[in-house]
């Protein structure tokens, strides 16, 4: 099976989305931490509005993958193209700019902060007022917090913590920190969005409707998705491709059926023990 | 009654100026993590900027306008300050980012002797004077509450409302305005506020103006009533056991360890002072500070410190 063929023409995929151009296109990307390689020559390419899955056994490389596409880690050696454009070395906040958004594996929630307040940071790059309009309170400032509230209400609505709005975050359970987590990333209206293990230490009842949410950001908003998890099934539900890490290498690449019947991710997850 | 009363009000306005110091230190650990040490030399170099600018420019102006000088010193102040800020976050922080908090006290030690050289390099090493018309002279208040009412300062009234002015709109600005937010977010998570594009450069210069301009306002404060002189960097060292009571990490830590400072100093050296000899408001807050660490080593208000294990 060769899978540069996923890299023609636009298609539908097996979730029944409309999947587009190529939107980031990742090649041989390679990350090391001193002695530690945590990605060897990796490639693949991500689609506009699908949903692409990493998945892969623990310390197989995923959330350094993520880290890269976010600007987190700056890889030894690869290139990475945004819409047909060389990346050059970037910091996450401009690759917040360019309309990357994530969530984190370990909920990095501002702690202090209500749940509007952190949602909130999330409209950070779309407010234009500059520091003396908002010092001094004037008009603008004003009118520019007020619609941004109200997008961020509507955020609030989708993701069904009406409840909560106005609770600090620390003082949540955890399964409601990763749906703020979520609501933050969504309130940047991001092209894409990046995912890491969003269902973790969820009950059933919780994974389905962070589920839901996930599928329902990519119907209605067109949201091109990178999702890394572990729970199979998921995966196999709710991505149009996946990509496979093991030791910090590409083993697999294709449609869940594909990859599914792939020897070598069959050995790497039986080896694993997963 | 009366002298009870005195005491407490005089303490209450020095401690409103340690609130705006203290807040000066609290805001920069939390957005940054470092302790700023050279916050008593950034009042130093206030001062002085305000000063001489304010005489340079009097003397320009022929002595005319006592109060264009001053603006115009303030403003060369204020550029004095922001141009700090940016070279601290340019020079120093971008290099240092993640560094053990160790480290970075250290380096804000090498940061206050640079600005204690450079500031008196540049604008003169003598005792100067800033007049911006603080009233010297006391007045009584409360006559009809009081047998003979209460003397106040009134140059210490009007530093102490200026003071709880500054903290006041600085704590709404923090809490009310979206930079003010991103600036909290910062402070609680590095990592999640660069994800939702706050770049950290830019946090870090304006929370360094924010204590710049604390630095200038204490700075004129103090520089009018003491003169500017060298010994304003010890001055600002007096906030040092009010951050260590209140909390590093809280705001209103910093306010209420100023005023409990403030009073405990003035109502010490008043009642105790004659029994253990005079110059107990020098190492009262020292020993209030320590015996808040023995029993809440967070500090008053500071967040409970879990050691990770
Ligand atoms: N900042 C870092 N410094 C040093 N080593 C790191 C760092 N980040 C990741 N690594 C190493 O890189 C490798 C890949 O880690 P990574 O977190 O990407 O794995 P993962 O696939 O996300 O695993 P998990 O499923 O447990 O989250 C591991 O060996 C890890 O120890
Ligand atoms: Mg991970």
């Amino acid at each position: 099976m060769d899978m540069t063929d996923m890299n023609s023409a636009a298609a539908t995929s097996p979730a029944g989305r409309r999947q587009g151009e190529v939107i980031l296109d990742l090649q041989n990307i390679s990350l090391r931490f001193g002695g530690v390689k945590a990605l060897t020559d990796i490639s693949f390419n991500i689609r506009e509005h699908e949903v692409r899955a990493i998945i892969g056994p623990n310390g197989a490389g995923k959330s350094s993958m993520l880290n890269v596409i976010n600007g987190v880690y700056h890889p030894q050696e690869g290139r990475i193209f945004f819409r047909g454009e060389e990346r050059k070395k970037m910091e996450p906040h401009m690759a917040a700019l360019q309309g990357i958004a994530r969530t984190f594996q370990n909920i990095a929630l501002f702690k202090g902060m209500s749940v509007l307040d952190n949602i909130m940071t999330g409209r950070n790059l779309k407010m234009k007022c500059n520091l003396f309009q908002q010092a001094l309170w004037l008009g603008p400032a004003l009118r520019e917090e007020i619609a941004h509230r109200e997008k961020v209400e509507e955020i609030v609505d989708f993701l069904e913590i009406q409840h909560i709005r106005k609770t600090p975050v620390g003082a949540l359970p955890y399964g409601l920190q990763k749906r703020v987590d979520l609501g933050r990333a969504l309130a940047m209206e991001p092209q894409i969005l990046l995912l890491d293990e969003p269902m973790a230490g969820m009950n059933v009842e919780e994974k389905q409707d962070m589920c839901r949410f996930i599928l329902d950001i990519s119907d209605q908003f067109g949201t091109t998705i990178v999702l890394i998890e572990h729970d199979m099934g998921v995966v196999m539900d709710i991505s149009d491709r996946v990509v496979v890490l093991d030791y910090g290498k590409k083993i697999g690449d294709g449609t869940p059926d594909e990859v599914r019947n792939n020897q070598d991710v069959i050995n790497a997850y039986l080896g694993s023990g997963h | 009654m009366a002298f009870f009363i005195e005491t407490m009000l005089g303490g209450l306005m020095t401690g409103m100026l340690y609130s705006l110091v203290a807040l000066g230190f609290v805001l920069i650990f939390k957005a940054s993590g470092v302790f700023n040490f050279a916050q008593g030399a950034m009042v130093l170099v206030a001062a002085l900027a305000m000063a001489r600018f304010s005489e340079w420019s009097n003397a320009a102006l022929g002595g005319d306008s006592l109060f264009l000088a001053n603006v115009i010193g303030i403003i060369g102040a204020g550029a004095v300050m922001f141009l700090v800020a940016w070279a601290v976050e340019r020079f120093v922080l971008r290099k240092l980012v993640n560094q053990e908090g160790a480290t970075l006290l250290m380096v804000t030690l090498g940061i206050a002797y640079v600005l204690e050289g450079l500031g008196q390099t540049f604008f003169g090493s003598e005792i100067y004077s800033i007049d911006v018309g603080m009233p010297k002279d006391p007045v009584i208040m409360f006559e009809g509450l009081f047998e003979g009412g209460v003397l106040i300062n009134k140059e210490d009234f009007i530093a102490a409302a200026l003071a709880a002015v500054l903290v006041a709109g600085l704590t709404v600005f923090f809490q009310k305005t979206a930079i003010g937010r991103a600036l909290r977010a910062v402070a609680d998570d590095h990592q999640a506020a660069q994800s939702v594009g706050i770049p950290l450069n830019k946090t870090w210069v304006i929370v360094w103006c924010v204590a710049g301009l604390v630095a200038l306002v204490a700075g004129i404060i103090w520089g009018s009533k003491m003169g500017v002189q060298f010994s304003l960097v010890t001055v600002a060292l007096r906030a040092l056991p009010v951050v260590i009571l209140g909390g590093l990490t809280s705001v209103p830590g910093a306010i209420v360890g100023g005023l409990i400072i403030g009073v405990g100093e003035k109502l010490s050296e008043v009642y105790l002072g004659p029994f253990v000899g005079g110059g107990i408001e020098i190492w009262f807050a020292y020993v209030m500070a320590l015996i808040v660490l023995l029993f809440r080593p967070q500090g008053l208000f500071g967040e409970k410190i879990i050691n990770r294990v």
